[in-house]
């Protein structure tokens, strides 16, 4: 059981208190961006490319003028007259808005037809031609650096390759000579296939340019207004557009998952043509551009090699990545970081010695990658050394868990150095798996898996510990286009005891509004359901980098605690002053100071709060509020074991998840219930990709999946029933000793499945399948091992 | 051309001037600016856009407007008077923590009213299979599952199960 | 994704339907639960000028048993089917098919008639009406028409339906007892089309003996397909584990897939042998009850 502090009126840690948010969303009262209606708002459409690779001849836009309704059509060129044609990406690439001569992907956007209403600006759309000569595109990233492969990038001058970058950490002449002489090395070439996050609202905007006060209100599906803001006052500060002059609102988002971090040429066509005409411009995405044209995530190819003792000891790894970025790098990461957080590949083992090195490169398919619900590249790390983990017990002929919990780091032994650099903050990894075990019923599984297999049943039992690493973070190390990622909260208590708090973050269905009130009421004994939240409104809220990569508990979640412990602090001296007593004299309890000794003589917080504006002591500031910008000591590391039980149909190859036991260790705990589901949607976001969900494109680049036809969302019969729990590590830095729970599942999930169905699989010797493991994908493996033959 | 239709829609009587090409969830949305049904695809895959006509669960993303003259539409906002109580799937989807961004809530609220009046005690299997038009991308559908049983007790009036968090 | 304009009729009777089919000619399409026709218009690969939409047409969406046939109007809906008393006690296969096709909101609007008249090899109802031995009544100005089954798909969205005409009723013969039907498709996920589907329909005398069986075989194929060889593996023979094993190779053999997201055509030739195994078997357990 969960130890709560404070009593469930005020609601505080601990509490699985209902949302507040929930009573607009069940009662068809939430505020999306596309409910927004302006007076005289216009409509945006986007015609965009057939081909992945073409030069633009000539764009026909006399027809698309004529249809009724339409007011303009707007090209890359009428884009350069303001230089504004192209924009940075967050890695500091570049990117076109619109194309001026050549079109580098299928569906980018090549122009846009603004119209009086949707359907006119969709007719327009249709009506405009455009003149393609089709190149022969790149696709295959591992051809992407043959000296044959054209350059792509030829706008960057001196650019002689499809070469982005090159990252590296480790020691490779050190492990190089491990794996050298090591009795055990074990080596799978993987792919982390390219996915969608698919929120199920799209990307849009209101762009609401008013030119008599020269001010722009940009309401738009962002996670991170806040840097929105400064990304458009940077690309947008040379026509007039200022810091001050722009205001970002973020309205209710319906999901992000990462996929509302980037700014994509939509938002910024619409921002330029309300500019130009000074009427409201609304663009919102049909799920098809949003699946063809939006930042992708992962797309990672990986060799993974583990060395190791026969008696199962791991000595050491080794990951080479090709990283496929596509036509730019639009990656949604720390700067200093191109390949995210990937370097906690080296998992939650003890051990010393890794290399890792990715090239990225340049491909004709949309630009990314971002999260899908993961902080920054850990799904593939995790993916990576859970699969290798077991391809080794596998080779020596150990139990999976066996191997895990003897390589395991002990609790003892934290904070715990790893070899890439990181400081792993806490972690009891023997225990959630034991727990794990337990919960599952691990060894009556494996017996019954013995008995199946005597029978020739396919039955698998997968396990991933995986070591997360979010709350980015430290900004000595941290910053998105060189603003730290840092994070904020502000308090204001109302004289009668209520409060407001704003936050730099922007929640996109995580239950902010009630878990950060929650926050507060801990530290201040104000009842949760009396602290109003708000975020996404740039001029109100604090700055701060916005929500993803589960960094708000560890980023704001943290400034609320620390702003609330400064209000606390005030409150003593209030106390003190009414109570006529020393400081020292007070004790605390939730939502009181007490003269110690005299619990009777005592004063509530909100009779604290009403004297700070009605009697305050002389000296001391009136008022009762409070801001703090965190910037968090270290990262904080979640760790997870998750058990994934799969019967598998030998003749069709159906699979069928089983069971799927998670216990996930977020540090303390703020509100179980959110927690929980947290997780449940974590998981659903996990079997996806590791059975359903690919992007796939053909040798052309033609995306062969761009609707929800075929990129299979998994729905609630393919989700299994989650069966979850947790354990409680806290953070030992973090002012309320939590980590962050948001992504755990989606990087934890892959590998458990993944694993289990290579466990069922092995007998035939099968070691490795990439996701997604389709029935097609196991058919096609015991085929090659004869299965089928007669 | 556009033709002139006559549809309740939450027990209130439009009469519209539409073109045939209008898709019901435009009308909704947009003629009558009830925003609370979404769009989430193209494709009649998602469901985010499921409202009733007569009383039946459809995808208001490929039923014309048209189609609806002389029809009744319910939407999400019919569903409880203002400030009145709650129906019982939006008590059992708070209660049971039944969505987090609230995007497909409407659409699985409105599909699930229909689902609990044809069997007011689904398995979770008939669950499932009943909501499998709606695509819910944050909750992993667990916690819908727990809700719509705890709103099918509520309608039979029985004792709603716990909605504690099994979470230990 | 909004449509192209078009010009829409809402008919209150057939004759008028059918006038205004001849009317505009090959420039109007049929409106009837829309879940195939509005999506190919919202992506404008389906432009019509005229929309005559049959849904307010009286008489075409009931379910009835008469003199040993039930007919089932074209406008019945899958939601229908799935919840007919009078289908499920004679065909439990129409339990088995609409449960798998797309989701609950898509079968309050589709209709059967739309299901066969759309010409998809990919649909599912093709396959059951194939085991079924349906036949289907077509209406045109010069009267009903009516046309077995194996004569009504021709080709790729091609069918026996011509310009003017409109499918009104789907017929089928009520098996004698000691039959049995079922139908399952392997799918990427739940309401997807068929990575292969099978519908098989049989009667087996008191002797064990197969007296007649229908089999007919979902997207494995560039048209609907009866898989003869299989029935004609099992007519007149009793359901050994060789006989079955020869139907399943045969259909197998038979269909001409092609390879897709859904898998190669080796897989989905493999998978077609499985499903008409086990579709067999289950038939053949109902056949019993």
């Amino acid at each position: 059981m969960i130890q709560c502090k404070t009593s469930k009126a005020i609601g505080g840690m601990g509490h699985s208190l209902k949302r507040k948010e929930d009573a607009r969303f069940i009662q068809g009262k939430g505020h999306y961006v596309d409910d927004i209606k302006l007076p005289g708002m216009l409509y945006m459409d986007i015609v965009r490319s057939p081909y992945a690779y073409a030069k633009i001849k000539k764009i026909n836009i006399e027809e698309a003028l004529k249809v009724p309704g339409v007011v303009a059509v707007v090209t890359g060129r009428d884009l350069e007259k303001y230089n504004l044609h192209w924009m940075p990406t967050l890695m500091s690439d570049t990117q076109m808005v619109l194309p001026t001569d050549t079109v580098m992907y299928q569906s980018q956007e090549v122009a846009a037809v603004i119209a009086t209403t949707k359907y006119a600006a969709r007719d327009g759309r249709e009506a405009v031609t455009v003149e393609y000569e089709p190149m022969k595109p790149v696709i295959d990233p591992f051809k992407s650096l043959d000296p044959s492969a054209p350059v792509l990038r030829s706008d960057k001058e001196g650019k002689k390759d499809n070469h982005i970058w090159n990252w590296k950490v480790g020691d490779k002449a050190k492990t190089d000579a491990l794996f050298e002489k090591a009795d055990v090395v074990v080596k799978e070439q993987m792919h982390i296939p390219r996915i969608h996050v698919a929120s199920i609202e799209t990307c849009g905007c209101v762009a609401d340019y008013d030119k008599v006060n020269n001010h722009l209100t940009m309401y738009m599906t962002t996670q991170a207004p806040h840097a929105i803001r400064t990304v458009i006052a940077l690309v947008a500060g040379h026509v007039g557009l200022t810091e001050e002059k722009v205001r970002v609102i973020s309205p209710d988002i319906g999901g992000g998952f990462g996929g509302k971090v980037p700014v994509y040429p939509g938002y910024v066509i619409a921002i330029a043509v309300s500019f130009l005409v000074g009427k409201p411009v609304k663009w919102i995405e049909d799920r098809s551009e949003n699946l063809q044209a939006d930042s992708f995530a992962r797309d990672y190819h990986i060799t993974a090699e583990m060395a190791g003792t026969k008696d199962g000891k791991i000595l050491g790894t080794r990951f080479k990545i090709l990283a496929d970025h596509g036509y730019t790098d639009a990656s949604a990461n720390p700067s200093k970081f191109p390949t995210g957080m990937f370097s906690i590949a080296t998992g939650s083992y003890d051990y010393d010695t890794t290399y890792m090195e990715c090239d990225a490169v340049y491909t004709n398919k949309p630009p990314g990658g971002v999260a899908y619900r993961c902080s920054f590249r850990v799904t593939e790390a995790v993916h990576a050394i859970e699969r290798i983990t077991d391809r080794f017990a596998f080779e020596i002929g150990k139990d999976p868990a066996d191997l895990r919990m003897q390589n395991f780091i002990k609790k003892e032994d934290f904070p715990w150095h790893s070899p890439t650099g990181w400081i792993y903050d806490s972690g009891d990894y023997h225990a959630g798996l034991q727990k794990a075990m337990e919960a599952v019923g691990y060894e009556q599984l494996r017996r019954e898996q013995a008995e199946k297999r005597a029978k020739g049943e396919l039955m698998g039992i997968g396990i991933s510990t995986f070591t997360e690493i979010v709350g980015a973070g430290p900004s000595k190390d941290f910053d998105i286009l060189g603003i730290k990622m840092f994070d904020s909260a502000e308090i204001r208590v109302h004289p009668t005891g209520k409060a407001i708090a704003r936050f730099g973050t922007k929640s996109q269905g995580q239950g902010h509004e009630t878990t950060y009130a929650q926050i507060i009421a801990e530290e201040l004994g104000i009842p949760a359901e009396n602290i109003a939240i708000e975020e996404g409104d740039t001029d109100t809220a604090p700055y701060g980098l916005g929500t993803y990569a589960s960094r708000s508990t560890p980023t704001a979640g943290a400034a609320a605690a620390i702003a609330a412990r400064k209000l606390r602090d005030k409150a003593r001296k209030i106390a003190a002053y009414l109570l006529e007593v020393s400081e020292d004299d007070l004790e605390w309890e939730p939502g009181k100071f007490f003269v110690k000794g005299a619990p009777d003589k005592a004063k509530t917080i909100q009779e604290i709060v009403f004297a700070a504006y009605t009697n305050h002591p002389q000296g001391m500031e009136a008022g009762f509020e409070a801001t703090h910008y965190y910037d968090p000591p270290n990262l904080t590391f979640p760790s997870g074991a998750y058990i994934c039980v799969v019967d598998i149909d030998i003749e069709t190859c159906e699979i069928k998840v089983r069971r799927f036991v998670a216990i996930d260790d977020c540090g303390n705990i703020i509100n179980p219930m959110i927690v929980q589901g947290q997780v449940h949607g974590g998981l659903t976001q996990g079997i996806a990709p590791a059975m359903y969900e690919e992007l796939i494109y053909d040798e052309a680049g033609n995306i062969l999946n761009g609707t929800f036809m075929d990129y299979l969302v998994p729905t609630a019969v393919e989700s299994p029933n989650w069966e979850t729990g947790h354990t409680i590590t806290p953070s030992p830095h973090h002012p309320i000793g939590a980590k962050g729970v948001g992504e755990s599942p989606t990087v934890g999930a892959p590998p458990a499945i993944a694993n289990a169905i290579v466990d069922a699989l092995s007998p035939f010797g099968i070691t490795h399948l990439d996701i997604p493991i389709t029935p097609f994908k196991v058919f096609k493996a015991l085929k090659e091992k004869g299965v089928f033959d007669k | 051309m556009t033709k002139t239709i006559n549809v309740t829609v939450n027990g209130t009587i439009h009469s519209l001037e539409v073109e045939p090409r209008l898709l019901l969830v435009h009308m909704i949305r947009e003629v009558l600016s009830l925003t609370g049904t979404h769009i989430g695809c193209d494709t009649s895959s998602c469901g985010a856009c499921t409202i009733l006509l007569d009383g039946k669960s459809v995808k208001s993303c490929t039923v014309l407007a048209v189609q609806t003259d002389g029809k009744a539409v319910a939407t999400i906002e019919g569903l409880a008077a203002e400030g009145g109580p709650l129906h019982p799937l939006q008590e059992g989807f708070k209660e049971n923590h039944g969505l987090h961004c609230g995007f497909c809530t409407p659409g699985m609220i409105m599909r699930c009213k229909e689902l609990l009046e044809h069997n007011n005690n689904p398995t979770e299997d008939e669950i499932r299979w009943g909501i499998s038009g709606n695509l819910c991308r944050c909750t992993g559908y667990n916690n819908i599952v727990k809700a719509v049983k705890w709103a099918g007790a509520k309608m039979r009036g029985e004792e709603t199960p716990s909605t504690e968090p099994e979470f230990v | 994704m909004i449509a192209q304009s078009f010009q829409y009729e809402s008919p209150g009777s057939l004759a008028e339907a059918i006038a205004l089919l001849n009317q505009y000619g090959d420039e109007a399409k049929v409106l009837s639960g829309g879940h195939s026709l509005i999506p190919m218009m919202k992506l404008r690969f389906a432009t019509p000028g005229y929309l005559i939409d049959i849904n307010n047409i009286p008489g075409l969406s009931d379910i009835r048993e008469e003199g040993g046939v039930v007919r089932i109007g074209s406008l019945v809906r899958e939601s229908q089917l799935e919840h007919s008393e009078i289908l499920a006690k004679k065909f439990p296969i129409f339990k088995d098919v609409t449960k798998l096709i797309a989701d609950p909101q898509v079968r309050n609007m589709g209709t059967i008639g739309g299901n066969l008249a759309h010409g998809d090899a990919a649909n599912d109802h093709p396959a059951v009406m194939i085991a079924l031995g349906a036949t289907v009544m077509i209406t045109g100005a010069e009267g009903e028409r009516v046309v077995p089954i194996d004569e009504f798909f021709f080709g790729f969205y091609m069918t026996a339906i011509q310009q003017g005409e409109i499918l009104t009723e789907i017929r089928i013969p009520v098996p004698p007892v000691g039959t049995g039907s079922a139908y399952h498709k392997l799918e990427r996920k739940v309401g997807d089309y068929a990575t292969s589907g099978v519908a098989v329909q049989l009667t087996i005398g008191e002797d064990g003996t197969v007296t007649s069986a229908g089999i007919g075989l979902t997207n494995v194929n560039p048209v609907p397909l009866r898989a003869s060889r299989s029935e004609e593996a099992l007519v007149g023979k009793s359901l050994t584990d060789e006989n079955i094993a020869l139907a399943a190779k045969y259909a197998s053999e038979d269909c001409s897939p092609s390879a897709d997201l859904r898998g190669s055509e080796e897989y989905k030739r493999h998978v077609t042998g499985v499903l008409v195994k086990r579709m067999i078997l289950k038939a053949a357990e109902r056949a019993k009850s």
